[in-house]
């Protein structure tokens, strides 16, 4: 098979990335908008082969990938706003026993059932603390086609690379606008395939006692070695424990092994940033705007450039605070009332020179909205 | 092999009360494993969260501790992805029919070749006694200090209805019945409910005045009887023990391969 040119939403894209990049097993429950990848998913993974079930809610959805998971198949399952809100519990527990998957939470107005078929960008701040307990988390997003796609095989190979779940936080307006999307050749995009151990059978395998560099191989649950997964606090070889000391050194792993790696996990695009006087910093469908706005006035001669990031955790703090650094204002445009802006602000060396242009109303946010507040920050009319 | 080969000695000792009806369990699991002449890397335990559902640590098979009440979902995904394992799952009835109530029923419904194992002791053990979906209406719990009004469930009618094809009740007494139910259970195609009538002396038996372990074992002999004996027509409050279902219908995974060859173009 050749490169394809595809004219698809960000939801197809999402799917068509999954299987480049090995999908599995799927489980997930209907949702608003994110309910296509299902839907496709139903279709296709059988035609491979792979896994595909409806389960009785998101709890059961994120409990059964993870089980998937464990026993080998690259696994994942997408909701939105009220499934991800039931899935906090299992993420939590994938997050604890190491066990890769991808979740997609493609956003919709909220809270409660809030505006299921308008976007917004409310859930940053839950993908990163919606899971109770100290943890870390990666989280991805894209702001069309083409990049849903490629952060989408991103999301496979980090949590194949860091055996965690990756979050891909995207929106109702990259879910549903149609593109172009180039689908690549199989062997074009690499992929991180899962690290397994080389431990033979009858010899013990500890499944969490790191290599040296770190990654811990895994061994298919069911398969040739026996051993215990859970989501207590836990010694190497799986078993629970309250040893002080083993505690710790867990939980400093599970931060480590992500806010360690903020450099190399750090997906970001720029656009005339070079010689900038203004920034605005955005990420999903709102860059699309901020995007439209740069263009626009660069062409009248202003020197504004654009961060769109695509790693919103661990928050790439490094690069906002370079590329911010010496601008007359960053702004940081974004559908909610300041979720990123907060994280800028602490990133950036003079917080009081970022400010938030936003839509709260569920309408997709323009390149206007944006100006408007260009040109408060400027100091001309709007 | 001995029953003690299939244990992990270095997670002993365990947090069972003495007396503890879980261990009866475990014990019978273990035995019937043996007498079935599985190998340990066939087997994979899936539980919850709950005294009953420690017993995943316990044995030397793959071992999957989870959440409270999710057990079933977990393990709905392992065996969809490795349909040769055979599950068994340990729940406590809180954990199997209170939080975990709608997995339950929707494992049942797919008819998913996993085994339930429901450790009823009427109570939550774990968190020290509070009321369960099948304490029952009079008992006492810490939750209900001026007795429970909660009607129970009926685990036996429940699996039932909602499609589990096998569905077997005993207790911690009869365990030659235990050992017998479980070697059915485990070798059936299809989602097969056990529940075993548990003690826990430390809540349950002392909160509602049942006596010793031993005592409340008794009483699990004296209020019980075989399924369809004359008995139960003299004492319509006598709880039947023995398998109450035991029928065919299409297992989930082989129903996807199925689906899967459709996919693939096959008719
Ligand atoms: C989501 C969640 N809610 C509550 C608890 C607390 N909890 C732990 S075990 C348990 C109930 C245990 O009772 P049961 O399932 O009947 O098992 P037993 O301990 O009696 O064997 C509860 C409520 C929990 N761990 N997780
Ligand atoms: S509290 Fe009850 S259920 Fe838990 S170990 Fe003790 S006796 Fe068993």
């Amino acid at each position: 098979m050749s490169e394809q040119v595809r004219f698809v939403q960000g939801n197809e894209a999402c799917v068509e990335a999954a299987l480049y990049a090995g999908l599995g097993f799927f489980a997930g429950y209907p949702i608003t908008p994110s309910t296509e990848i299902a839907e496709l998913l139903a279709l296709k993974l059988p035609q491979r082969g792979g896994k595909f079930i409806q389960m009785e809610d998101e709890i059961s959805s994120m409990c059964a990938i993870i089980g998937a998971s464990l026993a080998g198949g690259k696994a994942m399952t997408a909701t939105s706003g009220p499934g991800f809100s039931l899935m906090q519990e299992a993420l939590g527990y994938a997050i604890m026993t190491e066990i890769p998957c991808v979740i997609v939470n493609v956003q919709r107005g909220g809270p409660s059932t809030g505006l299921p078929t308008h976007v917004a960008q409310g859930d940053v701040n839950q993908t990163r603390w919606g899971v109770h307990g100290d943890h870390s988390i990666i989280v991805l997003t894209a702001s069309s086609a083409q990049d849903v796609f490629a952060m989408t095989v991103e999301a496979f190979n980090l949590a194949e690379t860091y055996r965690t779940p990756v979050i891909l936080l995207f929106d109702e307006v990259v879910a549903h606008t149609r593109e172009r999307l180039l689908v690549p050749e199989p062997g074009v995009l690499p992929l991180v395939e899962r690290l397994t151990t080389s431990v033979p059978e009858n010899v013990n395998y500890h499944p969490y006692l790191p290599r040296e560099d770190g990654r811990l191989p895994m061994s298919d649950f069911g398969g040739i070695h026996r051993y215990n997964v859970t989501g207590l606090f836990h010694d190497m070889w799986g078993f629970p424990t309250e040893d002080p000391k083993t505690v710790h050194e867990l939980l400093r792993h599970l931060v480590d092994k992500i806010e360690n790696r903020t450099h190399i996990i750090a997906h970001y695009q720029t656009y005339h940033v070079e010689d900038a006087e203004f920034l605005i910093i955005s990420y999903g469908c709102s860059a699309r705007s901020a995007r439209q706005l740069v263009e626009d006035r660069r062409l009248r001669g202003d020197r504004i450039g654009l961060l769109e990031l695509q790693t919103l955790w661990p928050f790439p703090a490094h690069i906002v605070q370079q590329l911010s650094a010496g601008k007359k204002a960053v702004i940081v445009a974004e559908m909610n009332t300041g979720q990123v802006t907060a994280s800028v602000k602490a990133a950036a060396d003079d917080p009081d020179r970022v400010f938030l242009a936003n839509r709260l109303d569920g309408q997709f946010i323009t390149h206007y909205d944006i100006r408007n507040v260009l040109r408060l920050v400027q100091g001309k009319g709007v | 092999m001995a029953v003690r080969d299939y244990l992990r000695e270095r997670f002993f000792p365990h947090i069972w009360c003495p007396g503890c009806g879980h261990g009866v369990v475990l014990n019978s699991l273990l035995r019937t494993v043996e007498e079935l002449g599985f190998t340990k890397n066939q087997i994979a335990v899936v539980s919850g969260i709950g005294c009953s559902s420690r017993i995943s640590g316990y044995v030397d098979f793959h071992t999957l501790h989870t959440l409270h009440g999710r057990a079933l979902a977990f393990a709905t995904g392992l065996k969809l992805q490795k349909p040769d394992l055979r599950v068994i799952v340990p729940m406590g009835d809180g954990d199997a029919l209170a939080i975990g109530g709608n997995h339950f029923l929707h494992a049942a419904r797919r008819n998913i070749d996993l085994t339930a194992i429901v450790m009823n002791n009427r109570t939550y053990g774990m968190t020290g006694g509070q009321y369960s979906p099948l304490s029952g209406v009079g008992t006492a719990a810490t939750t209900a200090p001026y007795g429970n009004i909660d009607p129970g469930f009926d685990t036996v009618r429940l699996a039932a209805a909602a499609g589990a094809t096998f569905v077997a009740r005993t207790t911690t007494y009869h365990v030659q019945q235990l050992v017998k139910i479980l070697g059915e259970a485990i070798q059936h195609q299809g989602f097969s409910v056990v529940e075993v009538l548990s003690q826990c002396p430390t809540y349950f038996g002392r909160k509602n005045k049942a006596g010793s372990a031993v005592d409340m074992m008794r009483q699990f002999k004296d209020q019980t009887t075989p399924v369809g004996s004359e008995a139960k027509q003299g004492n319509p409050a006598l709880i039947e023990r023995g398998v109450f279902v035991r029928e065919q219908r299409p297992e989930y995974c082989a129903a996807y391969d199925e689906v899967v060859r459709r996919a693939q173009g096959g008719r």
